[in-house]
């Protein structure tokens, strides 16, 4: 139907946004003083003038600019992004490793955010001056104000250092085997402090917006409709009120992937999370540029196919922009 | 029943109507809000102490001064002193002026963009808002963090890369409000009346529809501080930052592994960016309630 | 037309309403009194702001408090005393002996549910039917008013539909557990004057096949003319007038109704050369918190004397069941 058609056009937007990021990576990588051939040359503890002749022919690097634009584009489509000079092994290789854990942490920080996010707004909004919709506006200003590292360290000190009921790093003890109901339980264990601290930011960010979007459907006159027909406040709040409400928090959660993406970048390297943050730090600072961009790449592939999901989420909670061409 | 005001004063008649200058009003607004003058007296007293901080102190930030992780309060340390046995306090107090200074130069940055991408496209319309909202949208599919870091690491840790590098990637927001902004605005009839009056458009652009679409810039603006403020400390604890100038998430990055033991040499550099961010977002509400006198009272 | 003498369905006396406001406290309803007979449509018309929806919301128990407050009075439904009534009880009455429909169509509407849905939830909730039995009622409602292929619209959501259709979703919605007193709360003002024409006649309509008890609420005099068999004139949150709508239309007593009545030429149904000179009621409702002791409408009345001032009038019968609160109307009366 309407909706499919409208998927159909997103996804050939989606495929162009994404050909841009891979000019955007191979023009990053022409700016970058030095090329592969002295990086490569670097690492083999230098070399003649014929060798790199050589290691520049072999990279292609000796044909003209569009012609090495076209053939890297080529090939990043092909799911080829090269080979790492660190860990000597396929880009493609590496990143398809640490993606799960990346997704999965991110995710549940998302949907705790969303969820809690909304629930705190939504309560706060039915009594405006009482004291748990203050403590939402105080909380949304700490979660907002503080560094997303520095509350994770904070919950460290609660969890770990005090309580002593959650682990301090990593995703699962290496000697336990994967797919048993063992390996999920301590998965889920490790899961807890990543994802809180990741999503404290955002269930800040949400449950402002959700307050006030409540308040404004509180006075609405489709509430006044609701009650009018003799519906229970529960129904009135979390049927007709509530569904309206998280549009405006599905929205800006899309809008802000990207940004949710850098903070679990952050949070993987403070608990150690074997994700694409942690192995983009560490491609960063040993300078392996085909990681680097193949993770650039890849996270710019993960945030356009977030996007077109909530885009779609949106348009199947909300009917009113269901079939409009702009989301 | 409760918007009876306006019509009061006309039927009444003997009520006095005084007109207040804007600027007062918003003074007058500003100062009701408690916690937004505190926040703005906390944050005047942080910026002095990044500028003054270094005459407070004869120590240097980078000199060990006594054993490492030694807890606060013992022998003088205030805050205590880091792995490597330097004072946290003076790091602190030294580190006040790079992250306060990166933030600020890295939120102009990101204004400058924003503010030009978004007034070109809501003034312009058509392909050229077309044009400028692809390329922000393109910007917007690059994780911010990510992207900023690749660039520091690809080219040299220092603070002129540190700032570019967070200028460059953060502007799509403000572009996309100052575009909402200029879009409403150009609509107005003072704005049709100029134009038919044959301003030029840079005219039109800075000097009729710019001032009016201020009051939520400004708020934006002071918010976008704040964020840069955060980035640059997430940067700096991620070690990429200039390793010779101390920043408050440098501190806490270059203690993290000593955490456990050490918990100051790393609460206390947050606390400062924390207590920073936090009054910068004070002040933004307070001058948000202050420009929409109206809001307030639902 | 609709007197014959039977005990009252719903009785409204001496309500008081009071709201909390920044200029201290308003009295919104002033001692209200309305009694209403199965089968009648009373018409209540004022200027905006003199209380009329306050009195809707205070008959559906829906006003907010704070900041509102019901400073006394009794609503009486079939002899059951509502103001006192548990919440419990209010909500199996609202929506199922007594409805609203409201001003605003377009609004009025949830825009993230279809049409369908809504008017089934009414009935899932009153009559505990399931949801395909509701369904199946949605649809025969939207029948009932007469929109058209309404197998498919009861799927469709409020944004696909036009005000006018809107608002018969509403009225369809209001009617599906045939109530037996329906609130029409200006529900022709935001429509174009051909689509009003068409609500009102579908609400005569329902009316003749349901029996049920309305209350038109509005500020348009054709409205009252066209609908209702009795009258309530309101101002600044008092019943100032109330007779039949004979009455009310060919022999308005009391100055503002007077007033009112020749603000719109065409109900006057004079030959056109004897069509007196088109009035306006000078000045606007005073403030509901500064009202002071006298009659309310005192300042923009041309008939004014020195007691309206000081004292408020009371209602007495002009003649049988017409009732007007006016000093100069009592004296002319008495002289």
């Amino acid at each position: 139907m309407q909706l499919l058609s409208i998927l159909v056009q997103r996804i050939g937007y989606a495929v162009a946004l994404l050909i841009a990021v891979i000019i955007f990576n191979f023009i990053l990588l022409s700016l970058v003083p030095g090329d592969i051939a002295e990086t490569l040359a670097g690492e083999a503890g230098g070399a003649s003038p014929e060798v790199m002749e050589q290691i520049r022919k072999s990279y292609g690097l000796d044909q003209p600019f569009y012609v090495q634009l076209f053939n890297y584009v080529t090939r990043v489509l092909q799911g080829d992004l090269g080979t790492s000079y660190y860990f000597n092994v396929p880009v493609t290789e590496l990143i398809l490793e640490r993606v799960g854990p990346t997704l999965l942490l991110v995710t549940t920080a998302l949907l705790i955010a969303i969820v809690v996010g909304t629930l705190l707004g939504v309560i706060a909004a039915q009594n405006p001056n009482g004291w748990f919709s203050h403590l939402v506006t105080i909380l949304a200003l700490v979660g907002f104000s503080a560094p997303v590292f520095w509350t994770a360290f904070m919950l460290i000190v609660l969890f770990v250092s005090i309580l002593g009921i959650l682990p301090l790093t990593g995703m699962v003890n290496p000697t336990t085997e994967s797919g048993t109901l063992k390996w999920y339980l301590e998965v889920a264990h490790h899961l807890v402090l990543p994802s809180l601290s990741l999503a404290s930011v955002y269930v800040a960010q949400y449950s402002r917006l959700a307050r006030a979007s409540m308040m404004d459907i509180l006075g609405s006159d489709y509430i006044r409709t609701a009650r009018a027909k003799g519906l229970s406040q529960r129904k009135v709040i979390y049927k007709h009120g509530l569904r309206n409400a998280v549009i405006p928090v599905i929205t800006i959660a899309g809008l802000q992937f990207s940004y949710i993406f850098s903070g679990a970048v952050v949070i993987e390297t403070v608990f150690n999370w074997p994700g694409l943050g942690t192995l983009a730090l560490d491609a960063i600072l040993r300078s392996d540029t085909p990681t680097i961009m193949g993770i650039l790449f890849f996270s710019a592939l993960v945030v356009i196919v977030f996007n077109l999901l909530t885009d779609m989420a949106c348009r199947i909670a909300d009917p009113r922009i269901r079939s409009s061409r702009n989301a | 029943m409760a918007d009876t005001s306006s019509d009061e004063r006309t039927i009444t008649g003997d009520v006095k109507v005084t007109i207040e200058h804007p600027f007062t009003e918003f003074l007058r607004m500003y100062f009701k809000n408690i916690a937004a003058v505190l926040a703005f007296i906390c944050f005047t007293v942080i910026v002095l102490v990044a500028i003054l901080g270094p005459l407070l102190t004869d120590l240097d930030p980078f000199r060990i001064v006594w054993m490492p992780i030694a807890p606060p309060g013992q022998d003088g340390f205030l805050l205590g002193t880091d792995s490597l046995g330097r004072s946290i306090a003076v790091q602190i107090l030294y580190g006040a002026r790079a992250s306060l200074a990166v933030g600020a130069a890295a939120a102009a940055i990101t204004l400058v963009i924003g503010l030009l991408v978004g007034s070109l496209a809501g003034y312009y319309r058509g392909w050229v808002d077309e044009a400028l909202m692809r390329v922000t949208e393109f910007f917007q599919v690059l994780p911010p963090l990510l992207l900023s870091m690749v660039l520091v690491g690809l080219f040299s840790p220092t603070l002129q890369t540190v700032v570019f590098a967070i200028g460059v990637v953060s502007w799509t927001g403000v572009a996309r409000l100052a575009r909402a902004e200029f879009m409403k605005i150009r609509e107005l009839e003072y704005v049709k009346a100029a134009r038919s009056i044959g301003s030029k458009d840079a005219r039109i652009i800075w000097r009729v529809i710019l001032p009016n679409a201020l009051p939520p810039l400004i708020v934006t603006a002071a918010l976008t501080v704040g964020a840069a403020i955060l980035f640059e400390a997430a940067l700096s604890f991620l070690g990429l930052s200039d390793p010779n100038i101390v920043s408050w998430g440098k501190i806490i990055g270059d203690n993290r592994d000593y955490f456990l033991e050490a918990p100051w040499t790393v609460i206390f550099p947050g606390l400062a960016i924390f207590v920073t961010v936090l009054c910068i977002n004070l002040i933004g509400d307070g001058l948000n309630d202050a420009f929409n006198p109206k809001l307030r009272e639902r | 037309m609709n007197t014959v003498p039977t005990a009252p369905l719903l009785e409204v006396d001496n309500l008081q309403v009071e709201f909390k406001t920044r200029r201290g406290i308003a009295r919104v309803l002033d001692g209200i009194s309305l009694s209403l007979s199965a089968g009648e449509t009373l018409g209540i018309v004022g200027e905006s702001g003199c209380g009329k929806s306050m009195t809707a919301l205070s008959i559906m128990g829906l006003v907010p408090q704070p900041p509102g407050r019901i400073a006394g009075g009794e609503i009486k439904l079939s002899g059951e005393e509502l103001l006192g009534a548990t919440e419990r009880r209010m909500r199996q009455i609202r929506g199922n002996e007594i409805s609203m429909i409201f001003q605003e169509p377009m609004t009025s509407l949830n825009p993230v549910y279809t049409v369908g849905d809504q008017i089934a939830e009414t009935v899932i909730e009153h009559e505990g039917l399931s949801s395909h039995e509701a369904m199946n009622r949605a649809t025969e409602m939207l029948r009932a008013v007469k929109i058209p292929a309404p197998e498919q619209r009861v799927r469709e959501c409020p944004h696909q539909l036009s005000g006018g259709m809107r608002q018969r979703v509403m009225i369809a919605m209001a009617l599906a557990c045939r109530p037996q007193v329906l609130i029409a709360d200006e529900p022709t003002t935001a429509l174009d004057v051909t689509v009003q024409a068409q609500v009102f006649d579908l609400l005569k309509d329902l009316q003749e096949i349901s029996k049920t008890t309305i209350i038109l609420i509005t500020h348009d005099m054709g409205a009252i003319a066209e609908m209702a068999d009795r009258v309530a004139v309101m101002y600044a949150g008092r019943i100032i007038e109330t007779g039949s709508v004979q009455d009310i239309l060919r022999d308005p007593q009391h100055p503002y109704t007077q007033g009112l009545i020749s603000c719109v030429p065409h109900l006057v149904r004079d030959p056109p050369a004897e069509r007196p000179v088109l009035l306006e009621i000078p000045g606007v409702v005073p403030p509901l918190t500064d009202l002071g002791q006298g009659c309310a409408f005192e300042p923009r009345c041309a008939r004014s004397q020195a007691r309206c001032r000081t004292e408020k009038p009371k209602s007495r019968e002009t003649t049988s069941d017409h009732l007007c609160a006016c000093w100069a109307v009592e004296e002319e009366a008495s002289a």
